[in-house]
C-alpha cells in the first residue's frame, strides 16, 4: 500500500518555542479513544489550544489568526513520551507536511516518518534563527527539500542541510510502505524461523 | 573485541541486513493491547492480510478497563466499544485474549513477565512505550507505532536501525528507604529526558544486581522517560530464578537448553559502548518530581531549582512547567499537602511494591485530605494480594485494593486526578493533564507515595523509618 509522497514544499510556519513537547501534549489520553485514523486534528494540542469548556484559547499560537502554514516549528526533544501514533496522525490531520525541532523523540520519529509527515532535525543555531525570522515576520517562508535535504528560510537565504535514513526518504518521496518491503523478503523470514 | 549484550540479542534476530536499509528483525513475542491495535487490524484488512504468526501475539485490556466493579459493562462508551473490539479483532484474526474476567488479564508489561512469557534473549514489542520493561530480564524490548504494530502482525519483523549502545551503572549500597524507583528518577533527573535517546542502554553495576527482578522492570519501564529506546539488564540467578515455573515458562529438557543459552548473555569484557555513565548509590536520596517531565526530578529534601539557573531559551520552558504545577522558584516540596496518592501502574503495581507498601502503613491510616488509590497491575497480583491478607491491611488503612488495569497514569478511564489537585504517583509521568486535565502529578516511589498518604504531606519516608527503628528498639 502506498503512502503519502513527500519531496519539496514552500510555506509559512507555525512556531511552537516550548521544549520537551510530550505526545500526551500533542494529543491527551482521552482522545485516543477512536478506532480509526482519522480526525485527530480536532483535537491536536486540545489543553493548550481549547478551555476546559471547549472555546479556544486565544494566547495558543493554532488559534492566533496571525499564523499558519503546513510546517510545525518546535522546541527541542519534541515528541517525547508515549509511543502513541495518534500523535503524528494529529498532526497530520491538521494540516501540517513537516515539524522542525532542533530534537525528536525517536518513537515519534518513526511515527511520523511512517504517516507522510516529515521530522526535519536541525541544528540549535537554526533553531534560534528560525524563531527570530518568525517573530520579525509571522509570514517568512520556509523550504524544505527532502530530495535534496536541506531547509531554507527563504527570505535571507540561510540554510542547513538534514539528516535523513535513506530507505526511509526513498519510502517519502515515493510512497513506498514497510511492509510491503518486508513482504517481498517473506522468505527469509521463514527460513530464519526454520533455522532457529 | 567483545560484544555488548544488546548486540549479542540483535544479531540472533536479523532476519536480513542490508546497506542503506533498516534490518529486519524478528520480533519473539507481540503484546497488543485495545488502544493502540485497531487501526492496526484495519489496515490487515484493508491489505487482505491475516496476523503472520497469531500464537506469537497476545493481546490483554488493560488502558481504557474501570478498577472498581469491573464484573460490570463498562459505563463509558468509547471505552466500551474500543475494548470490544478488541475482543471482536482477536476472535477475527485467532488472537489469544486476556480479557476483563480473564484470570491472566492485567496491565500488559505486568502479565508478561509474570506468565513466563518474557524471557531472557527475546525481542519483545507493543504498541506502549512501557515496553522497555521487558528488558528487565535481558531481553530487547521497546514500543512502537501502531503502523509498526500493523507490521509485526504482518510479517512478525520490524524495520529497525540498530541503535547506540550506553552503559549504565549504579555501584554501591542504597539508603535505608531508597529504591528501584528513587534509582531511575535519580538517573533520569541527572541526564534528563532526552539523554538516552538514540541509546539502548544497559544497566549494571552491583546495585542493580542487588535488585529483584520486580525492581530492574522498574527501572527499565522508565528507560523510555529518558529517551532511551529501550532498557536491558543482564539475566543471571534471579532472572533464572524468576522465570522458572511460571504458566509458559520452558520445561524439562527445553528449561535446561533454555538456561544454557541465558547464561551465555551478558557483555563481554571488552565490549565497547558508545556511552558509559556511573552514579554512586550512596548519593541517591528518595526521589520526587516537581515538573511536567520525568526529568525534573530532586531529592525530597531539596528545593525546586531556580528559573536562573537555566540557559535563557529554556527559562520560557521552565517557568511554564512551574506554573502548571503552581510551584515557584526556591520552593521545598516537604511538607506540601497533597490530595491523591496512586500506587500502581507498569511502574509499580507488581506483588513486591504492594507487600512493601502493605508492610509499612499496616497499623497506620492515611490522612483526612488524601484520597488513596491502590492499583494492581494484574488479576494474579490482586489475587495473591487477598491470599497474603494485604487487601485487608489496606482496608484498615484506608488505602482501597482496585481491581488491575493502567487506571490513574494516563486516565483513560474513570480513574482521573482533578484539575488543580496534586497526586504523588508511582506511575512514570508527570506531564501536563497526564492524569487528567490539569492535573498535578509528583512522581515518587511505592513508599514515599504511601508516606506522604499517611501524613497527607509530601514526607521524608526515611524520618518514619528512623522513628520506627527507634519504637523497635524501645520493644526490645
Amino acid at each position: 500500500m502506498s503512502t503519502k509522497i513527500f519531496k519539496h514544499i514552500q510555506t509559512s510556519v507555525v512556531p511552537l518555542p516550548i521544549e520537551n513537547i510530550d505526545t500526551d501534549q500533542i494529543i491527551p489520553a482521552r482522545f485516543l479513544k477512536a478506532t480509526t485514523r482519522d480526525g485527530f486534528g480536532n483535537n491536536l494540542f486540545r489543553d493548550w489550544r481549547f478551555d476546559n469548556d471547549g472555546n479556544p484559547k486565544q494566547d495558543f499560537v493554532l488559534n492566533n489568526p496571525t499564523y499558519s502554514g503546513k510546517i510545525l516549528v518546535a522546541g527541542k526533544n519534541f515528541g517525547c513520551g508515549s509511543s502513541r501514533e495518534h500523535a503524528a496522525w494529529a498532526i497530520a490531520d491538521y494540516g501540517f507536511d513537516a515539524v522542525v525541532s532542533s530534537f525528536f523523540a525517536d518513537i515519534f520519529k518513526g511515527n511520523a516518518l511512517n504517516n507522510g509527515l516529515l521530522p526535519v532535525q536541525v541544528s540549535d543555531d537554526f533553531l534560534k534563527k528560525l524563531f527570530e525570522v518568525i517573530d520579525a515576520d509571522p509570514h517568512a517562508e520556509v523550504e524544505i527539500d527532502l530530495v535534496d535535504q536541506f531547509i531554507k528560510i527563504v527570505k535571507t537565504g540561510e540554510q542547513e542541510s538534514f539528516e535523513v535514513n535513506p530507505y526511509k526518504k526513498a519510502c517519502m518521496t515515493n510512497g513506498y510502505d514497510d511492509i510491503d518491503y518486508i513482504l517481498s523478503k517473506k522468505e527469509l523470514v521463514e527460513e530464519f524461523e526454520g533455522a532457529r | 573485541m567483545g560484544q555488548t549484550l544488546f548486540d549479542k540479542i540483535w544479531d540472533a534476530h536479523v532476519v536480513s541486513s542490508n546497506e542503506g536499509f533498516p534490518d529486519i528483525l524478528y520480533i519473539d513475542t507481540h503484546f497488543i493491547h485495545e488502544v493502540t491495535s485497531p487501526q492496526a487490524f484495519d489496515g490487515l484488512r484493508a491489505r487482505g492480510l491475516p496476523v503472520f504468526r497469531p500464537k506469537q501475539t497476545v493481546a490483554t485490556a488493560d488502558h481504557n478497563v474501570p478498577t472498581w466493579d469491573q464484573h460490570l459493562p463498562i459505563k463509558e462508551e468509547l471505552s466500551r466499544y474500543q475494548v470490544d473490539m478488541l475482543t471482536k479483532n482477536c476472535a477475527e484474526f485467532g488472537i489469544e485474549l486476556y480479557g476483563l474476567g480473564h484470570p491472566f488479564q492485567g496491565i500488559v508489561h505486568v502479565i508478561g513477565p509474570e506468565l513466563g512469557i518474557t524471557r531472557p534473549g527475546g525481542t519483545y514489542v507493543c504498541g506502549d512505550s512501557h515496553t522497555s520493561t521487558h528488558g528487565a530480564f535481558g531481553a530487547i524490548a521497546f514500543g512502537i507505532g501502531t503502523s509498526q504494530v500493523e507490521q509485526v502482525m504482518a510479517t512478525q519483523c520490524l524495520l529497525q536501525s540498530r541503535p547506540k549502545r550506553m552503559k549504565i551503572e549504579v555501584n554501591g549500597k542504597l539508603q535505608k528507604g531508597v529504591g528501584a524507583k528513587d534509582i531511575i528518577l535519580y538517573i533520569i533527573s541527572q541526564i534528563s529526558a532526552a539523554g538516552g535517546t538514540g541509546y539502548a542502554v544497559e544497566y549494571a553495576g552491583d546495585t542493580i544486581r542487588a535488585l529483584s527482578m520486580e525492581g530492574r522492570m522498574t527501572i527499565c519501564n522508565m528507560s523510555i522517560e529518558m529517551g532511551a529506546r529501550c532498557g536491558l539488564i543482564a539475566p543471571d540467578e534471579t532472572t533464572i530464578n524468576y522465570v522458572k515455573g511460571r504458566e509458559f515458562a520452558p520445561k524439562g529438557e527445553e528449561w535446561d537448553k533454555a538456561v544454557a543459552y541465558w547464561q551465555t548473555l551478558y557483555s563481554d569484557e571488552d565490549a565497547e559502548f558508545d556511552s558509559v555513565l556511573s552514579f554512586k548509590a550512596e548519593d541517591i536520596e528518595p526521589m520526587i518530581t516537581y515538573g511536567t517531565n520525568p526529568g525534573m526530578g530532586i531529592g525530597v529534601t531539596q528545593h525546586v531549582p531556580e528559573t536562573a539557573s537555566f540557559e535563557q531559551k529554556e527559562q520560557g520552558s521552565y517557568k511554564k512547567a512551574l506554573d502548571y504545577m503552581g510551584l515557584h522558584d526556591d520552593q521545598q516540596l516537604l511538607g506540601k499537602p497533597i490530595d491523591y496518592v496512586f500506587i500502581g501502574s507498569c511502574t509499580n503495581s507488581r506483588i513486591e511494591d504492594l507487600r512493601e507498601v502493605a508492610q509499612f502503613v499496616k497499623g497506620k491510616h492515611k490522612a483526612d485530605n488524601v484520597t488513596v488509590w491502590v492499583v494492581p497491575g494484574s488479576k494474579q497480583v490482586q489475587e495473591q494480594a487477598i491470599r497474603e491478607g494485604l487487601d485487608k491491611i489496606f482496608d484498615a488503612a484506608g488505602f482501597p485494593l482496585r481491581e488491575p488495569g493502567c487506571s490513574a497514569c494516563l486516565g483513560m478511564n474513570e480513574d482521573k486526578i482533578p484539575a488543580g489537585k496534586y497526586c504523588v504517583s508511582t506511575s512514570n509521568r508527570n506531564f501536563e493533564g497526564r492524569q487528567g486535565p490539569n492535573s498535578r502529578t509528583f512522581l515518587a516511589s511505592p513508599l514515599t507515595a504511601a508516606a506522604s498518604a499517611i501524613t497527607g504531606v509530601v514526607t521524608d519516608i526515611r524520618e518514619f523509618l528512623k522513628e520506627e527503628n527507634t519504637m523497635s528498639l524501645r520493644g526490645t
